[in-house]
């Protein structure tokens, strides 16, 4: 079930498009803000208030990185992978987040606490190596800002 | 506003955006006000007056671009801005949208009264959440002056502007796959003809141009065609945010005359290499230009000019390779990255983008084989302009069919010595 | 016209078209995979590049998508082109990286698009070294099997599905290599053209999940052309055998009836053929018995002593035969008054009114459609497929306006959104292509017979009517070519006669009937009495010709009836509660066993070919009942005693027709082991069947191949051409792609208009709102309810209930009610004595119950009727 406040903020961006299939990626980015990512009953729930089917979401879904289908942990963190980090050393600093948390790209910590993954280019690339965690960028990484950054995040 | 840096001039030095009263005191909306005194036609013959062209990668004459929407064409019209910036090492629009988000605005709504539009998009990717927080901000300061909405500023003249944040894909930054993530669906590329103006988002027309590029427009109309022209030290008018980013002293992005050369840039503005490091080449304006050397150093960045020397501007944001890192490393890197962000459509793409990561990852780890090179000098050719659905391909292909011309003694280590050198 | 150089030598090709549809109608071999000739271009695959040249001085060239460059005169282009040999030659390499190296075992194997494909452009050695991307598959349902290692992304699977079919739950998933294309997870595919799928896809991801559990390669196939049995369509079909089973049936294109498309009813129903509730020998007072006794009983009969039923699903020559045998005074048609007046109602009105029917393929041109009555998406599946793209047509003009061509597929859809054209349903409850409809208005058949005459009035300039009815009447007068749909389905007169008056009010309207099954319309062409009117009729002997009275009337009036009979004679497939009853039963061939010819909806006769000849003693009906050594010597008789139908048997070549000097053979060239096929029983080489009755042989000789003399191609019992084993060689047969076969398309049409356009109709009484026959809703008895047959894909037609696949796809018995009168009931009601749950059914209007059609224990009512509904005791 959508609550209330997913469904009115899903509904607020109707009048922002001329159909509502247009407003799916909104949608579930709404229901992922909330719950961390967008579960099979979401998804359904969505398909409902805009008339598309469970596979017209998925399709669309699993198309874009930033829609998750999976469970992640309370804090998500986005290593750049790119070629301006790359040259910076990101492997390095990579290897470092996969070594002090444990877990390799694409999982989470079994106490939720962090989902690794990597992602493109942050647009930072004067200041790289880059990651991003949750909503906050964080720069010019090395072994031990990157230890002082995690604390921020219980 | 007569300024030599148009873009940057007025951003605050503590990194806050400026807000609308401060836009306003340096003389912001004001453009908005004279062109909307102007007819549209006049707009755009003043802006191709001006030889802006756009800062989005291709430089497609913006004024010529604004033309193609029929005069008669059916509304809702569109106008998108292209906020995705996915392209790696591309950093550029990112500062205009943090810092100076009412000059996107107003350059949208002078390119939107002259092309008739009724509705416009912020087309921003997701990550970039400070700009996200900034531009609606910004987008409900100029709604409450009337710069925005029903009757802009009294003139009859009407435009919705809305924010959309992308999920995240680098399709999306072509422009008709981004039509494609606005209308909620897999942002697969469309074909073309029929181009945006003609058929666009929603079926109807649409206009889709860059950040940077919305950006000039505001002074354009504000100080004139001929100023403008006058701020370049070459063919295409205006500045250029160039950037660089790599083993340099200074990594960074700096608003310069367009025609600036990649010597100076490198050199005075990104403060030369590293301590330790040596110059080996750069890709001139991200991912998806083909790599340039020494002998090159001295051209100027400009779209004509380095097309002469064999690549693209681009971005204008350079990555710079140095001595102590693999280019057979950062070919792969690049490769995959275009391997990853293949939308899947079309065969050369998703097939060849593929292979070809599986073979540089190959000599990577020392498993190179003869013939290798052969193969993924074909896969190159095999993504040429027109053989693929998009440009995504033919992207992908300039760093590696560069590399392997400039660089073609690492690769054929990689594989004679069954390992990375610099491992 | 326009010109086009192709490697210097000038071609006439068709202006309007796509290089690569006009390279392939020139006979070229270009190859392709995204591209469906019935689905247009979208440029994914870029497997048909071809080299483009400025001019004649240009040298260089660019490769372009064939299928995505427009003709234009003074084109210049090459498919030699070294250049381009070599892109599609990498393309196909490109494709193959993932692709499983399993052709000997898989099941698309001999007939594969892509192996086709991958020889056409001379890939043969793989240079990829790293691991394949693998994927799960998922269960699909019983029609179609899923195997996803195979696939290569051309998307044409989820193109047909979504975008042509208007299915949702099907889509592609994910990106770059690593496309999945399959359900959101496990489960039934839900559209019932799913079955397309198998041929849609042009390499072994789909395939006939029913095939698979009795499995035969393509080339070790017999074959023949056939018609469909499940609906009164007359879509053409490919049937095949091996070892004495029926093992599939595939689309056989016909550019008038089905095009590429079958509905998966049509598709899968076949395996009534090979089921455990056949007759498979004569039975007298339900012992065996040999052919001889039971031929003794049918010459034996005096004239006058018996009487002959016939049936709407055997063949023209069957009916002929049977009335030839008890004589024309003694022959009934074999179905309900109820149906019978309505199809001689229809009958009349195409042949004497102004409006045209048109073939299902012109539906797709149609631009504004009502459908009065009929659930046509149950009752003729394929004919709402039409209407899928018929709802295109206006929208289309917008595509148009801005110059994109209307090939461009993807161009059109995103120029178009989700604009439809107007299309109107009025039916008792939802229908599956209420997603396309302008309206959909839900009434009694009464109210739909009165909207339906309020909509003619309005077109008659009634001045200020309704809202509804003038909203339809001003979308009907506005199309180019408006289409008005109904049918047999509520047995109303009234309804018949509304879309009638409409059609007649719209100068130039086309005008469409469907047909409850397969023969319906040659069996009315007969003009022979119903069913009750056999009811009364004296007679010592009953013949009974194919036909389930049980699923036609009442049980207890069948029962009083058959017992009337000192003997009842039953021809059939299938064991039926009738042939329980009979005394003698003889077993009739089925489709795929015989000889015959069937008239569609549209009124076109065709002929289906016997493609195996069945174990004896089964044989054709005809062959039973009738003297005659072969189907001409029939259809002579039928000719000359029944002039209307004498252009029904020129629906196929007489079996002395030639090619060459030879017969076409219904097996491939590599058919492999008929030699040896018995060797188990006897080592002496069996001598293959003769067949008397039509042109094909039971062999694989005969050599057309590059021969001056061509067999017509409505004629082949398979599509075949050198590098073409796919059903993709279709295209190698047409005239031009997409349109007609080469030599014409199959069938003769029966009714053409019988008056000019204006005039209106005779035989159509003056109808007017509240004057139909039946009582409207206020006339209502106190406490019954208006019981309506509610139609299913699967489940409410005869035969295809005894295919395993399709029964598992049937509904179960229910009653469907509005929920407001359902709220007065329990979970369950007892209705016409039998115990069923209750469905609620919103869109059902009150006072309306529905009932499954031809479902047990609903199977014989003659619906609609009134019924009380009671708690169940
Ligand atoms: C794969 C791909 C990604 C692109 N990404 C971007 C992008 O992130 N931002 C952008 O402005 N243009 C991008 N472009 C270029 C756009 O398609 C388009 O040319 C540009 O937005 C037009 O604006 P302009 O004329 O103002 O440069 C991309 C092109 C391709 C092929
Ligand atoms: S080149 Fe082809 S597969 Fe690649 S992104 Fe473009 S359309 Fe998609
Ligand atoms: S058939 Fe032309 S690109 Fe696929």
């Amino acid at each position: 079930m959508l609550s209330p406040e997913e469904r009115a903020e899903i509904e607020a961006e109707f009048p922002h498009y001329p159909n509502r299939k247009a407003v799916c990626i909104d949608a579930m980015k709404i229901v992922q803000k909330r719950r961390g990512w967008v579960p099979d009953e979401a998804l359904a729930d969505i398909g409902e208030l805009l008339g598309m089917s469970i596979a017209d979401l998925d399709g669309v879904a699993t198309f874009y990185n930033l829609i998750f289908r999976r469970p992640v942990g309370r804090h998500v963190i986005y290593v750049c992978d790119s070629v301006s980090c790359w040259i910076m050393g990101s492997d390095r600093q990579c290897g470092h987040l996969s070594e002090r948390l444990g877990i390799q790209l694409g999982e989470t910590t079994p106490d939720g606490r962090f989902t690794l993954i990597p992602i493109v280019c942050l647009g930072a690339c004067d200041h790289a190596p880059v990651m991003m965690i949750d909503d906050d960028t964080h720069f010019d990484l090395t072994p031990a800002r990157i230890d002082r950054i995690l604390e921020r995040y219980p | 506003m007569a300024a030599e840096k148009p873009l940057t001039l007025n951003m605050r030095p503590d990194g806050a955006a400026l807000d609308r009263a401060a836009y306003e005191r340096a003389g912001g909306y004001g453009a908005l006000r004279k062109a909307l005194k102007m007819s549209p036609a006049e707009i755009v013959e003043e802006v191709k007056a001006s030889t802006l062209r756009g800062r989005g990668g291709a430089g497609f004459p913006t004024g010529l671009k604004w033309s193609f929407v029929p005069v008669n064409a059916p509304h809702p019209r569109y106008l998108v801005a292209n906020a995705d910036e996915m392209e790696p090492g591309t950093f550029k629009d990112r500062l205009l949208l943090e810092r100076n988000p009412h000059l996107l605005i107003e350059g949208m709504a002078i390119a939107g009264y002259a092309t008739g539009t009724d509705v416009g998009y912020i087309f921003l990717r997701g990550e970039y959440k400070l700009a996200a927080a900034r531009i609606a901000n910004a987008l409900a300061e100029a709604y409450a002056a009337g710069y925005l909405g029903a009757n802009i500023l009294g003139s009859g003249y009407g435009m919705e502007l809305r924010l959309h944040l992308s999920a995240g894909r680098y399709m999306c930054g072509e422009e008709t796959g981004m039509l494609n993530a606005l209308e909620g669906k897999r942002a697969n590329p469309r074909a073309k003809p029929p181009f945006p103006p003609v058929s666009g988002l929603f079926g109807k027309p649409t206009t889709i141009n860059n950040v940077e590029t919305l950006c000039n427009v505001p002074p354009i109309v504000a100080n004139g065609a001929a100023w403008f022209r006058g701020l370049s030290r070459g063919k295409d008018g205006g500045t250029k945010l160039y950037g660089a980013s790599g083993k340099v002293n200074r990594p960074g992005i700096w608003e310069l005359p367009m025609g600036t050369t990649i010597r100076e840039l490198l050199e005075e503005h990104a403060g030369g290499m590293l301590d330790g490091f040596r110059f080996r080449g750069l890709l001139p304006g991200g991912a998806s230009t083909d790599f340039l050397v020494e002998q090159h150093l001295d051209t100027p960045m400009d779209f004509t000019e380095v097309q002469k020397a064999g690549s693209r501007m681009g971005t204008g944001t350079m990555i710079v390779l140095d001595d102590k890192t693999c280019p057979v490393g950062m070919t792969w890197n690049l490769t995959h990255f275009f391997a990853q962000e293949s939308c899947g459509w079309c065969t050369p793409c998703w097939s060849g983008l593929g292979w070809a990561e599986r073979v540089l990852k190959a000599m990577e780890e020392g498993q190179g084989q003869p013939g290798d090179l052969e193969k993924l000098a074909f896969q190159t050719r095999f993504w040429a302009p027109g053989h693929t659905f998009c440009a995504l391909a033919p992207g992908a292909a300039e760093p590696l069919q560069s590399a392997l011309k400039y660089f073609r003694e690492d690769f054929e280590r990689h594989i004679t010595e069954g390992r990375c050198p610099w491992r | 016209m326009a010109t086009v150089y192709v490697d210097n030598q000038p071609y006439d090709m068709n202006a309007g078209q796509n290089l690569l549809h006009a390279c392939l109608s020139q006979g070229m071999d270009l190859p392709y995979f995204c591209w469906h000739p019935a689905m247009g271009s979208v440029g994914a695959c870029r497997q048909c590049a071809v080299k483009q040249f400025k001019d004649a001085e240009d040298k260089r060239g660019k490769l372009v998508m064939a299928c995505m460059t427009p003709v234009a005169e003074g084109a210049r282009i090459s498919l030699r082109d070294p250049e381009a040999v070599e892109f599609r030659r990498a393309i196909v390499e490109g494709l193959m990286l993932n692709h499983p190296h399993d052709c000997p075992v898989c099941d698309e194997g001999s007939e594969c698009h892509l192996q086709d494909m991958t020889v056409m452009t001379g890939h043969d050695y793989r240079r990829y070294r790293f691991e394949k991307r693998t994927f799960r598959n998922q269960y699909l349902g019983p029609f179609v099997n899923h195997e996803m290692n195979r696939c290569i992304q051309c998307y044409r699977c989820v193109r047909f599905y979504r975008e042509y079919a208007g299915g949702n739950d099907l889509n592609a998933f994910a990106l770059r290599n690593i496309v999945f294309f399959g359900r959101e997870g496990d489960g039934v595919l839900e559209s019932e053209f799913a079955g397309n799928l198998v041929e849609v896809c042009p390499t072994g991801v789909f395939t006939d999940a029913t095939l698979k559990r009795h499995y035969t390669r393509k080339w070790d196939l017999q074959m023949a052309p056939s018609i469909c049995v499940h609906c009164g369509l007359g879509c053409n079909t490919t049937a095949a055998e091996r070892y004495g089973m029926l093992r599939r049936i595939i689309n056989r294109y016909n550019g008038e009836v089905n095009g590429y498309f079958l509905c998966d009813r049509g598709r899968y129903g076949y395996e009534f053929v090979n089921s455990e509730a056949r007759i498979r020998q004569p039975l007298l007072e339900g012992r065996p018995a040999t052919p001889q006794a039971a031929l003794e009983i049918l010459r034996g009969l005096a004239p006058g002593q018996a009487i002959g039923i016939g049936s709407p699903r055997a063949s023209l020559e069957s009916n002929f035969a049977l009335r030839q045998l008890v004589g024309p005074g003694h022959f009934y048609a074999g179905i309900p008054g109820s149906e019978s007046r309505l199809l001689k109602l229809m009958l009349g009105i195409l042949r004497d009114g102004p409006a045209r029917t048109p073939s299902p393929r012109d539906i797709e041109n149609c631009d504004a459609v009502l459908v009065l009555g009929e659930d046509v998406a149950a009752t003729a599946p394929r004919m709402a497929l039409s209407l899928r793209q018929s709802v295109r047509r206006q929208p289309m003009q917008t595509a148009e306006r801005l110059h994109i061509p209307l090939w461009m597929d993807h161009a059109v859809r995103e120029a178009v959104q989700d604009e439809k054209g107007p299309l109107f349903l009025a039916t008792t409850n939802t229908t599956r292509i209420d997603d396309i409809a302008t309206r959909a208005f839900r009434g009694s058949p009464d109210d739909i017979a009165r909207l339906g005459f309020a909509v003619a009035d309005a077109l008659s300039g009634a001045g200020p009517g309704p809202a509804l009815p003038t909203e339809i009447a001003a979308a009907l007068k506005a199309a180019r070519r408006p289409l008005v749909i109904s049918g047999a389905g509520n047995r109303s007169q009234a309804i018949i006669q509304a879309a009638a008056a409409v059609a007649h009010a719209l100068p130039g309207a086309a005008l469409a009937f469907t047909a409850p099954e397969c023969n319906s319309m040659g069996l009315t062409l007969m003009d022979a009495p119903s069913l009750e009117d056999a009811l009364q009729a004296e007679a010592d002997t009953l013949i009974i010709l194919e036909n389930d009275f049980y699923r036609r009337l009442p049980a207890p009036d069948i029962d009083r009836f058959l017992a009337r009979f000192h003997r009842v004679i039953a021809l059939d497939h299938l064991r039926t509660p009738t042939t329980a009853k009979a005394h003698v039963v003889l077993p009739a061939a089925t489709f795929a066993e015989g000889d015959g010819t069937l008239v569609s909806s549209e009124g076109r006769a065709q002929r289906y070919f016997q493609v195996f000849v069945p174990a004896e003693p089964i044989r054709e009906s005809w062959l039973w009942l009738g003297p005659w050594a072969n189907l001409d010597e029939v259809n002579a008789a039928l000719a000359s005693a029944l002039p209307q139908l004498a252009a029904a048997t020129r629906a196929a070549p007489p079996a002395t027709f030639r090619i060459a000097g030879a017969k076409i053979p219904r097996e491939p060239h590599r058919y492999s082991g008929r030699t040896a096929m018995l060797a188990n029983i006897t080592v002496h080489e069996p001598k293959p069947p003769e067949d008397p009755d039509s042109a094909l042989s039971f062999t694989m000789e005969g050599d057309f191949e590059g021969k001056p003399d061509q067999p017509p191609a409505a004629l082949l019992p398979f599509f075949w051409a050198p590098g073409w084993n796919s059903i993709q060689s279709v295209n190698k047969f047409q005239e031009e792609i997409a349109g007609p076969l080469r030599h014409g398309d199959a069938g003769v049409r029966l009714i053409e208009v019988g008056r000019p356009s204006g005039t209106a109709a005779a035989g159509v009484p003056p109808g007017a709102p509240g004057e139909s026959p039946a009582a409207g809703p206020n006339g209502r008895p106190t406490g019954e309810w208006l019981v309506v047959p509610l139609y299913h894909v699967f489940g409410s037609e005869e035969l295809s209930r005894h295919a395993p696949a399709v029964a598992e796809l049937a509904p179960a018995p229910y009653v469907a009610l509005n929920p407001e009168d359902a709220a007065g009931f329990g979970p369950e009601v007892e209705l016409f004595g039998a115990r069923v749950p209750v469905k609620a059914a919103p869109d059902l209007p009150r006072g309306l119950a529905g009932v499954p059609a031809g479902i047990p224990p609903f199977a014989g009512l003659d619906l609609p009727a009134w019924s009380r509904i009671s708690p169940p005791r």
